[in-house]
């Protein structure tokens, strides 16, 4: 076997773009009944620039023609918008596979049983805590029961394989087995993902990461019992621990390579964790090159994506033994921590974040804010001051 | 030399007594839920069924795989795509893995 030309590594080609995401996120609505302490997209009131039904039916067209296999679609609470389901039939209608992110809250039985009737749609339940105390902690009063309905109700109608996503944080990273054994228990799969200092995260991100000794034992669990645990390929900052390729999937950044966000108004972002200015591509309905726009003119022709398809610089993490594994790790954990791009992550496992951390920084902040108010636990509710901030449910 | 084809870990499934086994002397397809997404490397697979995603890492496996049902073989499948005789062991490794995920299937099972 000598005479077959050598193949580059997967991950360079990545690196260089795809002609279409693998993994594109679309979050439908900014709009949400919880008010998650950690929101990524700091969602609560809609936006009264979301895209309308027929906006959303073209963009479905528009990745049926690039081969978008599937959507992982979330907000907001995304099934709150009235014309949810009439989207998702029709995304599955032109082959673009649904997977979406809900809290539960219109999961009911009769939404199950339509949901296992269904060949292509993936339902993934947040629960942040395999307790309600640890999770209702982060995610409001009553989230925690109402995740569980959900599960409930999706096992007795006869879905099989929901998924059960976690954010793991200091306060939950103890219940990793926990969270296995109530996935188990409902037939689904465990997906288990990293806290992200974006949204709303960037306010609770320091109390809220876990210690550089949980992350030992986060990465030790995912070796031990991952096989059959989704991770997103989120924990790749993590690689660096233990052998190269112990931690299965992707160890890179798909920013704008291989992934992005559509946000609910259009604005396509390099990632969904990078919901700010710097990371704005541009926006499906407004850009055009040569008369021709759309998310096909963004993704292959936005200056930003350009720019993060060229070789990036390792800077300061350049002499680094670890680089190869970590490559730098997360572009919008470093940056919503108020740390420059070509350095170490925040939770380097070499310590350099940590020392980056306690140096003077100047934490970006989110580009907008949807919160209806405060989050739900940091403080005590108050009578919404206009209309428009109360639950949208 | 690196392997022509990357299936996630989690994307492999269970195996059952009743998989079919992948046996280069017959024909074989890609499953009618199997789409292709060709690009510059080679090619994305994406199992609609399944939710399985693979990657083929270069042209040549992407023209073996999309006229493996064209031929009575995969041998003479090989030879159309121009892969001679001793460069063949990848080729039949990166077959066996993608009957094993369920994205080839036995032609006849059409």
């Amino acid at each position: 076997m000598t005479s077959v030309a050598p193949v580059p590594r997967l991950i360079e080609q990545f690196e260089r773009g795809l002609d279409a995401p693998i993994c594109l996120t679309w979050e439908l609505t900014y709009a949400c009944n919880l008010a998650c302490v950690h929101c990524l997209s700091s969602s609560g009131k809609r936006d009264p620039r979301e895209l309308s039904t027929d906006q959303c039916k073209a963009i479905i067209d528009e990745l049926e023609r690039m081969q978008v296999f599937y959507v992982n679609i979330g907000g907001g609470e995304p099934t709150v918008r009235p014309d949810f389901w009439e989207l998702v039939d029709y995304a599955t209608a032109h082959h673009v596979g649904v997977k979406f992110s809900t809290n539960g809250v219109r999961i009911t039985a009769e939404v199950a049983e339509r949901l296992a009737a269904s060949d292509y749609v993936d339902v993934q339940i947040s629960l942040d805590g395999a307790t309600a105390d640890v999770n209702d902690a982060v995610r409001g009063a009553g989230s925690f029961d109402m995740a569980i309905r959900a599960l409930e109700n999706l096992a007795a109608a006869g879905f099989t394989d929901a998924k059960i996503s976690v954010v793991v944080t200091r306060h939950n990273v103890g219940q990793l087995d926990d969270f296995k054994a109530l996935a188990d228990q409902y037939g689904a799969t465990l997906r288990i993902t990293r806290l992200r200092p974006s949204g709303r995260g960037a306010d609770v991100w320091d109390e809220l990461h876990p210690t550089s000794e949980q992350q030992i034992e986060l990465y030790n669990w995912l070796v031990a019992k991952g096989d059959r645990v989704l991770t997103g390929d989120s924990f790749f900052h993590l690689s660096g621990l233990g052998a190269p390729g112990a931690l299965s999937g992707l160890n890179m950044c798909g920013a704008g390579r291989v992934v992005c966000l559509i946000d609910p108004i259009g604005d396509v972002y390099a990632c969904p964790f990078a919901i700010h200015d710097r990371f704005l591509a541009g926006n499906i309905l407004s850009d055009t090159v040569d008369g021709s726009g759309g998310f096909d003119n963004v993704w292959k022709n936005s200056a930003l994506f350009t720019e993060l398809r060229k070789p990036q610089s390792a800077g300061a993490c350049g002499s680094c033994g670890h680089y190869d594994a970590c490559r730098g790790g997360c572009m919008a954990a470093k940056f919503f921590t108020g740390l420059p791009l070509d350095g170490p992550d925040p939770e380097c496992v070499e310590g350099y974040g940590a020392s980056a951390l306690a140096g003077e920084r100047d934490k970006p902040r989110p580009r907008d804010d949807h919160s209806r108010g405060k989050p739900v636990m940091l403080t005590l509710e108050r009578p919404p001051a206009k209309p428009c901030n109360e639950s949208p449910v | 030399m690196r392997g022509l084809l990357t299936v996630p870990a989690h994307a492999v499934g269970d195996s059952s007594a009743d998989d079919p086994v992948f046996e280069p002397s017959s024909s074989w397809r890609l499953h009618p839920q199997v789409a292709v997404r060709p690009e510059p490397f080679g090619a994305l697979l994406y199992h609609f069924g399944t939710r399985k995603l693979s990657f083929l890492k270069n042209t040549t496996i992407l023209a073996v795989i999309e006229s493996l049902g064209d031929h009575a073989d995969v041998a003479s499948a090989l030879a159309a795509a121009g892969v001679e005789a001793d460069q063949q062991a990848p080729y039949l490794h990166a077959l066996s893995v993608l009957v094993a995920s369920n994205m080839l299937v036995p032609k006849e099972s059409s």
